[in-house]
This record gives structure tokens, C-alpha cells and sequence, in this order.
């Protein structure tokens, strides 16, 4: 058993030193929006939530892909350490977004394109974690939940188009407009360099946690062969 | 040999072609003389409608809008029922390692199960249609309503019958299909409910067009998919 790395540990201690940065940038930096007034702020973490999740389901497509073509475990373990990290954040941007709704849709949840696809992307990769207890055989278990994995990608962007038909009220915050959006905010320079600098730090932070996922993954799976070796002697 | 059409064609296409036909006609064979699973999908279909003309109430004017609804909600569940049986009794009897010992293509097998639960849908639904149009008073014999029934149940079981062979080997396997399957179908369900909404009420060619792109480009995406990796979920 090998301690920590010596890179790891710099980059989680990188990583605590950047989200208090990014702390310090959101309540002290970033002016105070007009209309909305401070519940604003937490769009400064449910934005870069939202794209951590997405970047952890797509990490687990590719390495869903990855393990399909080379028949390495190494593949099939970022793919489920990528999506218990993805669901994590993804939770965390949908409870940041209801805490906001409420004061600015003046609900804690509507029936909106963005929310609803948001939804059903949780319930797809908790059905991913619930196919893989279903398994025994982690052979097996590895190839069906790639599959999964690739399938459950690829089905999200079709059921947000085919939600999208309908109107949408969600702020939309960069390309075009929408007109039906309620709250819809527009960012002075300060609020951009406090947004980017936040959505950086959660992509560290998510480098970070699948790092030490990871480390726990190899180790679970070396003492399921050391068990295997003892059982067998 | 026998002078079939399938003979003529290039080997490998129509050995394929082959194989995959003589599982149609296994399945197909086994439940002709069985009927078990059309005729439970049936009752379970008829009393789904039952229970939605109780459930909601349906008067003139809501049943025109609502009817779409419960006809799809109505072919989900029967569809999930359908495929888990498909694929559970192959399980209980030992039969598809069978299947994966023949010698042929694994995409054969795929397509071969694919079109059985596709004939065993449409069979139910060519009954739950009159009946439902006769029950509800409303005319669902239109030509463009039976092509969106089959574009939805083509997508459904393209998906369906790639996810039920992983279901069938979980523990938990009759609950394991609908959570897996019913985030993945929800661009179908709702695709196939406007579409069919939108020719009831008789809206325009312009209103109903995108959800039936949406439904080829739907099947078009996840049959291209479960042909790439099916070849991995059967792998032993």
C-alpha cells in the first residue's frame, strides 16, 4: 500500500486553496446583481455544478468506449468513480437551482426543458449505479455498464431537444436569447471573471475528487484479489 | 436447400439474414403454440385502459386530448412486460446459451429477439387500437397515426430489446427493465404522444412533422448503437 501521492496532494491542496479564491471572489468581488439582488451569487456554483456533471458523464461515454475496445478494468473503474462524481454535482445544481427558483420563479420547481432533462440525466445514471449492484460478475458488470453508459449519453440530448419543443422559462445565459425567460441576467465584466474563474476551480476540483476515486477503486479491487487468493489457497 | 430469396443474396448478408429469421420464427412458434405472452399482454393492456377510464375522468372533451396519452402510457407498460418475458423465459430455460453456442453472427440474435417483440407489439396494439377506438368513441384508424404507432414501437423496442438482455441477468430483473429503460425511451413516449395528439386534434402537417423526424432520427440513432455493442452484452 502506497501513501498518497506527491502530486495528489499538492492538487488537492491547490484545489482547497482555489475554492476559497473562488469563495472570496463570489461574496466580496463579484458586484451585487441589480434586479435579482444576492441569491444571484449562487449561480456562480450551480453553473459550473451543472458542467462538472455533464464533463463526468461524458469522461464516463469515453471510457465506456475506451474499456469496450481494450478489455482494460482500469477504464471500467473511471467510468463508475466519473459518475458518482457527476451525480454528486449534478444534485448540487439541482437543489443551488431550486434554492434560487424560489425567490425568482417564485416555485421551487417548474416543468422547464432544462430542469426536466436534468432529471431525467440523475435518474439515468442512478439506474447506472443500480444496474451495477444488480451484477455479480464484474466482468460482466463492467460490460453492461459501459454500454450503459454510452447509451445513457446518448439518449440526453435527444430527450432535451424533444423536451425543448415545447417553451422554455429558463435563463438562457450565452448565444441566444429566450425571450419567455424570467430572471434572465446579463454579466458585467466582474461577474464573468468570477463566473470563469469558478467554473476552472470546479473542473480542478473534479480532477481532484476522480483522482482520489480512483485510488479508492484500485485499492477496493486489490483486496477483492487478495480475498480471491486467500479463498483459493 | 430450399429456393428462398434470402439464398440469392451475398453469403455473409444472407446467412445473417438467415439466422436472424429462424429466431423470429422460434419465438414465434414457441408463442403460437404457448400463448402466453400475447394473451397476457393483452388482458394487461385492456385493463390499463380500464383503469385510466376510471382514473381519469374521461368526457368528450378531455378524452380528444387525453387519448394519445393513455394509448402510449398504455403500450409502455405493456412493452416492458412484453420484453422482460421475451427475454426471462429464454433465461429460466437455459435456451439462449443455445442461441450464443449456433453458429452466426451475434447481431443476428439481436435483430432476430428485436423483430419477435416487435411483432408481439404491434400484435397487441392491431387489438388494443379497435378496441380503444370503440371504447372511447374515437377514430384512431388514420394512416398517419398507425405509421407514428410504428415509428414509437420500432424506437421503443430497438431499446428495449438491447436493455432486457442486460436486465435478464440482474437480480432484480422485473424492476431492473422499466429503470433502465424509461429514462433512455423518453424522447419516443413524448415524440410518439405529440405526434399522435397533433393527428387527433388534427393540427397541421407543420406541428406534427418535427416529432415524427424526431422518431426516425430517434430509431435511426439507437439501432446504429445496439448493433455496434450488442456483440459485448452477449459475450461469455
Amino acid at each position: 500500500m502506497s501513501t498518497t501521492p506527491r502530486n495528489l496532494q499538492i492538487l488537492t491542496l491547490v484545489t482547497a486553496l482555489l475554492g476559497l479564491i473562488a469563495l472570496g471572489l463570489v461574496f466580496f468581488y463579484a458586484p451585487r446583481e441589480a434586479v435579482m439582488g444576492e441569491v444571484q451569487r449562487i449561480f456562480y456554483f450551480h453553473v459550473p455544478s451543472a458542467w462538472v456533471g455533464g464533463l463526468a458523464f461524458f469522461v464516463t461515454l469515453v471510457a465506456g468506449v475506451a474499456f469496450l475496445r481494450t478489455g482494460d478494468t482500469k477504464w471500467d473503474r473511471v467510468g463508475f468513480s466519473s459518475v458518482e462524481i457527476g451525480l454528486t454535482f449534478s444534485i448540487m445544481t439541482l437543489f443551488s437551482g431550486m434554492l434560487w427558483a424560489r425567490p425568482i420563479w417564485n416555485s421551487w420547481w417548474t416543468w422547464d426543458p432544462r430542469l426536466t432533462t436534468f432529471t431525467i440525466l440523475l435518474l439515468l445514471y442512478f439506474a447506472y449505479l443500480m444496474l451495477r449492484q444488480g451484477i455479480e460478475d464484474p466482468g460482466r458488470r463492467a460490460r453492461f455498464a459501459a454500454v450503459y453508459g454510452i447509451v445513457a449519453f446518448v439518449s440526453v440530448p435527444i430527450t432535451y431537444f424533444a423536451i425543448q419543443l415545447a417553451r422554455s422559462i429558463h435563463p438562457v445565459l450565452f448565444g441566444a436569447a429566450n425571450p419567455n425567460a424570467k430572471g434572465d441576467s446579463s454579466l458585467t465584466p466582474a461577474m464573468l471573471r468570477t463566473f470563469f474563474f469558478c467554473l476552472f476551480t470546479f473542473t480542478v476540483l473534479y480532477v481532484t475528487l476522480l483522482w482520489h476515486r480512483l485510488r479508492l477503486a484500485n485499492y477496493a479491487e486489490h483486496v477483492e484479489q487478495l480475498k480471491a487468493r486467500l479463498i483459493n489457497s | 436447400m430450399t429456393n428462398s430469396p434470402t439464398d440469392r443474396l451475398p453469403s455473409a448478408l444472407g446467412q445473417g439474414l438467415r439466422a436472424t429469421f429462424a429466431i423470429v420464427r422460434k419465438d414465434l412458434t414457441a408463442e403460437v403454440r404457448s400463448k402466453e405472452l400475447v394473451s397476457a399482454l393483452l388482458v394487461f393492456s385492456l385493463l390499463v385502459v380500464l383503469i385510466f377510464n376510471f382514473a381519469l375522468e374521461l368526457d368528450k372533451a378531455a378524452r380528444e386530448n387525453v387519448a394519445a396519452g393513455v394509448l402510449w402510457v398504455t403500450f409502455t407498460f405493456a412493452g416492458t412486460l412484453g420484453l422482460n418475458r421475451a427475454f426471462a423465459a429464454e433465461k429460466d430455460r437455459g435456451s439462449f446459451d443455445g442461441l450464443l453456442l449456433a453458429p452466426v453472427d451475434r447481431a443476428a440474435i439481436y435483430f432476430g429477439k428485436l423483430i419477435g417483440a416487435l411483432i408481439f407489439m404491434l400484435t397487441v396494439e392491431a387489438i388494443v387500437i379497435p378496441v380503444f377506438s370503440l371504447l372511447y368513441n374515437i377514430n384512431l384508424f388514420r394512416p398517419l397515426l398507425l405509421l407514428v404507432v410504428l415509428l414509437g414501437t420500432f424506437g421503443y423496442a430497438v431499446v428495449g430489446t438491447l436493455l432486457a438482455s442486460m436486465a435478464m441477468h440482474t437480480r432484480a430483473r422485473d424492476v431492473m427493465l422499466p429503470i433502465l429503460l424509461f429514462p433512455v425511451a423518453i424522447p419516443v413516449i413524448i415524440a410518439a404522444v405529440k405526434a399522435s395528439a397533433g393527428i387527433l386534434l388534427a393540427s397541421d402537417w407543420g406541428e406534427i412533422a418535427p416529432w415524427i423526424n424526431l422518431l426516425v432520427v430517434y430509431d435511426t440513432i439507437f439501432i446504429a448503437i445496439a448493433y455496434m455493442v450488442f456483440d459485448y452484452l452477449v459475450e461469455e
